[in-house]
């Protein structure tokens, strides 16, 4: 017990001190600051004022809505040709013309001019559009005697609000949103997905090296190949937690930070939305109604459930790998053959779960939840669904056992490669060592 | 009280369908340093793995010091395998810490011993360097204090001078002496002969998984002699004396001669001197080790 502890004590302070860990845990977050604060400037940069002047034939336009990167002014009583000669003395950008639209105000196309030395920007000229397009309509509208009332019940929109069926259940509705939980679920699976590949690889590069550089012998005349490979897991495991641990807790306050610091001007986001349509204000109430919802999920039985996953799938996935990177000999092209049958199974698992997450309760979610390769991955995807109970517990107490299996099997495999050199090894082999004795 | 320490008992570890220890019997005395001798793949490396507890014999017992292997044994034991391995990028001084320690040396007992070692190779300001950064040479030493930095009873050598230089061999040479005048017991397993006829005081002879020849150097070299005795000599040659013996070849005043059995070297000598020769040197050609060696592999192999 005390050498595991020596074992994983040096591989995790190894690790954690090593310079391109330093590098990846702080400067990712640093990565994403320097990224908001580039793009907040190239928006905030790009709202240098454009004053339009507006020549309108058709006396429909009174006023065009200000934007605060575009200032219009209407003026109706000024010669086009006029205008044309002085519009950059008084301080324009450019004219936009809307000549008369003839007889037939019913038709869809209208057309207008703009005229400048310089082009408009796409979402300049699509606010635009948006605005003339608006005041037509309404227009058309006051010109064709229609009722507003009816007009406005035509409008239709539904909302489908999801509860459970159990009568025994209270009326409580199911309060996360379908949107935000695949994008919770998509998430939780995708981090799952990248745990395991980075952490188990490193595992079984971490193999290879002691086996290449031949430390192995002089440590397995120490302590028993088991310890060793127990240390190994539990050690870069311990580093892949630190690392997402810092990330989780450097990240929002990075990003926090930096928007105090650079405040990204939500007009500049109301530009981004391209019409000018999109309320301020109904967008900030979209962001606390999502934060809100994101409150209501049940972080109190989630996390853990996704540190149980975790910690099942990173043994089940991690042991292979150092089984694996025991067979393997001095020359890495060769043993990479022997990495598909894991690598298989982790893509699989992703594609599976982005399949689920798009239908949480199809038999597909029920059956992959219960398959110990898949099962790390699709059901944390799962949880923001608020899978039945029963299927999770199934799912952790297979992926649980699993894992203790095939640590076993991993640890028979791994005395046996360790110590085998010049050797081509294949997967007949390897079931052979399962079977050697001591 | 047990005055071996190690005893081999009939061990014997089969791979699949190999043989690579067959039955094979022998007992290390206590502060003796011994020869474990065999061609490649004789199977000397699965019996030292199976002496430092890496593998299980199939059957028969091996004792150290007097009790059946277990696992509280390692720490006793220090193994230098022929392929010499250390964590390239970890600091001298962390490493050898780490490895003390895993062989049950506190923190602070594992310190001081370094600082004893280091001293005793003066190179005191290596603590901080990495062991990719120093020569082959200085690896082999970290890697010999590695080895007995536990003060182990059992200390197992494998090919200890492969790849040394005459200066740091001299220099592991002393220090493997100087263990063994602590009583330190050394298994040195090697097929270069003339380091094993200079250090080892008994041998044992593996080939094919067999134990072949076993015992003392110097009764093993008087067990495959063949009575050749030389004769360097001034003078006129009488070669009516030489006709009483086999002549083995005669050259330049040196003269090898075959004695049959029962007949006293004294004798022979007598015979030379009366005849009138200037007698320099007169000495007994025991087999090198070697000689007994390659005999006795290739005439197994002849079977």
């Amino acid at each position: 017990m005390n050498k595991l502890w020596l074992i994983i004590k040096r591989e995790y302070w190894t690790r954690v001190r090593k310079k391109t860990f330093i590098l990846a845990t702080l400067g990712t977050p640093l990565a994403i600051a320097i990224f908001i604060m580039v793009v907040g400037w190239i928006f905030s940069n790009n709202t240098e004022e454009l004053r339009i002047a507006v020549k309108d034939d058709t006396g429909v336009v009174k006023v065009i809505k200000d934007s605060p990167s575009v200032k219009f002014k209407v003026m109706n009583d000024v010669d086009l040709e006029d205008l044309r000669k002085t519009y950059q003395d008084k301080d324009f950008d450019g004219i936009l013309y809307i000549p008369e639209y003839g007889e037939n105000l019913m038709k869809e196309d209208f057309k207008a001019t703009y005229y400048s030395e310089q082009q408009l920007g796409i979402m300049t000229k699509e606010m635009v559009q948006n605005q003339l397009e608006r005041k037509f309509r309404e227009h058309k509208i006051d010109q064709s005697n229609i009722d507003r009332k009816m007009l406005d019940g035509l409008d239709t929109s539904f909302d489908i609000k999801e509860k459970s069926a159990d009568l025994e259940s209270s009326e409580e509705e199911k309060s996360i949103s379908a949107e935000l939980a695949t994008v919770m679920g998509m998430f939780m699976g995708f981090i799952m997905y990248l745990v395991v590949f980075i952490y188990g690889s490193m595992v079984m590069r971490s193999v290879m090296e002691e086996k290449t550089s031949r430390i192995v012998e002089v440590m397995i005349s120490s302590v028993k190949p088991f310890q060793l490979m127990m240390g190994k897991i539990v050690g870069v495991g311990g580093v892949g937690l630190t690392q997402v641990l810092i990330w989780a807790i450097l990240i929002p306050v990075v990003v926090t930070v930096v928007g105090l610091l650079f405040p990204v001007d939500p007009s500049s986001m109301q530009e981004m939305s391209a019409a000018g349509e999109v309320d301020v204000e109904e967008m900030e109430f979209h962001i606390n109604m999502l934060l809100e919802k994101l409150k209501d999920m049940d972080w109190i039985i989630i996390l853990p459930l996704f540190v149980l996953f975790f910690l099942g799938g990173y043994f089940l996935y991690s042991s292979l790998f150092a089984a694996v990177g025991s067979a393997m000999g001095d020359d890495l092209g060769e043993g990479q053959t022997l990495t598909i049958p894991i690598i298989i199974p982790v893509i699989l698992a992703l594609y599976v779960m982005m399949a689920v997450v798009q239908n949480p309760n199809s038999s597909m979610a029920t059956w992959s939840s219960m398959i110990p390769f898949f099962s790390p991955i699709v059901l944390p995807a799962r949880l923001a669904f608020q899978p039945p109970a029963w299927e999770i517990a199934l799912s952790l107490i297979i992926l649980l056992a699993s894992s203790v299996f095939f640590v076993w099997l991993s640890g028979r495999i791994y005395r046996v490669g360790i110590l085998m050199y010049g050797k081509k090894v294949n997967f007949k082999e390897i079931g052979k060592w399962l079977f050697y004795k001591d | 009280m047990n005055s071996n320490i190690l005893e081999l008992d009939r061990v014997v570890k089969t791979y699949q369908k190999t043989v690579a220890v067959d039955e094979v019997s022998f007992n290390i005395p206590k502060g003796s340093i011994f020869g474990l001798l065999g061609p490649n793949g004789a199977g000397k490396t699965s019996l030292i793995r199976i002496i430092t507890t890496i593998t299980k014999a199939d059957s028969g017992q091996v004792l150290l010091d007097g009790e059946r292997l277990n696992s509280s044994h390692p720490a006793h034991i220090g193994y230098m395998p022929e392929e010499r391995g250390l964590y390239k990028k970890m600091k001298v001084g962390e490493q050898l810490t780490y490895l003390a320690r895993l062989k049950g040396l506190s923190k602070e007992e594992a310190k001081s011993e370094i600082d004893f070692w280091f001293d005793n190779f003066q190179i005191e300001d290596w603590w901080n360097k990495k062991v990719e950064e120093l020569s082959k040479g200085m690896q082999q030493k970290i890697q010999f204090i590695s080895t007995v930095i536990h003060r182990p009873k059992l200390l197992i050598l494998d090919e200890p001078f492969s790849g040394l230089d005459p200066i740091n061999t001299n220099l592991i040479k002393d220090e493997i002496s100087r263990l063994h005048e602590k009583g330190i017991s050394v298994i040195f397993s090697t097929h270069r002969m003339e380091q094993v006829e200079e250090i080892c005081e008994r041998i044992v002879l593996i080939n094919k998984g067999l134990n072949v020849l076993e015992g003392e150097v110097k009764e093993i070299k008087e067990q495959f002699k063949d009575n050749l005795f030389k004769i360097q000599y001034d003078g006129e040659f009488n070669p009516d004396i030489a006709a009483n013996y086999e002549v083995v070849s005669h050259s330049n005043g040196e003269l090898v001669v075959k004695l049959a059995p029962g007949i006293d070297s004294n004798n022979l000598l007598n015979n030379f001197i009366k005849s009138g020769v200037h007698v320099h040197a007169f000495n007994e050609i025991l087999p090198t080790l070697n000689e007994i060696f390659i005999k006795q592999v290739e005439g197994q192999s002849d079977e």
